[in-house]
């Protein structure tokens, strides 16, 4: 089973990489009106139960792929 | 007779690069600097205080200091510090320090992306802590910033408890990199941990940089504070 876990920048936090992009992206003339960088992380799994896993996950974003604090999370499973 | 040197761990992670530094600065102020290594399970029986050097452990990857927070010498830390003993992170050892929960908050890029290398202004908060004893409340320091992460994030509730509980030690002058409430180092709340993101070891001798040696009076401030305990533990 493969997991992709999103993790991002938490809303309010402030994310200058996000504002880099943004502002690169307008220089191109893409009109956005706001960009936030996060960090995808793929996973390759040999648990086959999707509860056992996703509880196993979010153990691991807690503990260490992402920082609670100014990071949220998400988890994904692509068969 | 002289005074007995007290036995200072400093810690070196793969791509730490201030050890050395901190190790000579500590060594001058009259402590005994051993080293410890990553890979090592305990610290040196007779430690009376733990430094974190500055450097990028574990290439900064994830997070900067999220990997070394679980390096095989960090139980020992953690376990240090809960008891009480005095442990300082200095820049990296600051976000590992932040990364293992030791203390509060976390770091983030810097607002203008940068990294930034120079000296800065500082106005000292707490002069009643074991790292700042020698200088004075409301001090001016001027001791180099050298960080690409060193945008300390607080969200608003732990702000108000750091400026409740005075953990707030040293504050920048000027913001160089977007700290909240312009923070630059912190302890936690029992006062045994600080961590800051300004290296005092790179200030502690005339002849080299712009010359200041403020930060002498921090490593300085934790030689006496360590040396004060080993005399009431003999």
């Amino acid at each position: 089973m493969r997991a992709t876990i999103l993790v991002r920048p938490k809303p309010g936090i402030l994310d200058p990489q996000g504002e880099a992009v943004q502002s690169s992206l307008h220089q191109l003339g893409f009109h956005v009106d706001e960009a936030r960088v996060g960090r995808v992380i793929d996973l390759e799994l040999d648990d086959a139960d999707g509860e056992t896993a996703r509880a196993e996950l979010e153990r691991a974003c807690e503990q260490l792929l992402a920082n609670p604090l100014i990071e949220s999370y998400e988890i994904a499973f692509d068969g | 007779m002289s005074e007995p040197r007290p036995t200072i761990a400093v810690v070196t992670f793969p791509g730490s690069n201030d050890d050395r530094d901190a190790a000579l600065a500590l060594d001058r102020l009259g402590a005994e600097a051993r080293a410890v290594w990553h890979a090592d399970h305990e610290l040196p029986r007779d430690t009376t205080a733990v430094v974190l050097p500055g450097g990028f452990s574990y290439g900064d990857y994830l997070r900067c200091g999220a990997i070394a927070r679980f390096a095989p010498v960090m139980p020992a830390v953690a376990s240090f510090a809960r008891e009480g003993g005095l442990v300082l992170g200095i820049c990296n050892g600051f976000q590992v320090l932040c990364e293992a929960r030791l203390l509060p908050g976390a770091l983030r890029p810097n607002a203008s992306l940068e990294f930034i290398c120079r000296d800065v202004a500082l106005r000292l908060e707490r002069a009643d802590t074991p790292f700042t004893s020698r200088a004075a409340l409301g001090q001016a320091l001027s001791i180099p910033i050298k960080h690409g992460e060193g945008c300390y994030f607080a969200d608003d509730d732990l702000l108000a408890e750091l400026e409740r509980n005075g953990q707030v030690v040293l504050r920048y002058e000027q913001n160089p990199n977007g700290s909240v409430a312009d923070i630059a180092g912190i302890t936690n709340e029992h006062g045994n941990v600080f961590g800051l993101m300004p290296h005092p070891e790179h200030a502690v001798e005339p002849l080299i940089g712009s010359g200041s040696t403020d930060g002498a009076l921090i490593l300085g401030s934790l030689v006496d504070a360590a040396r004060e305990r080993l005399l009431t533990a003999a």
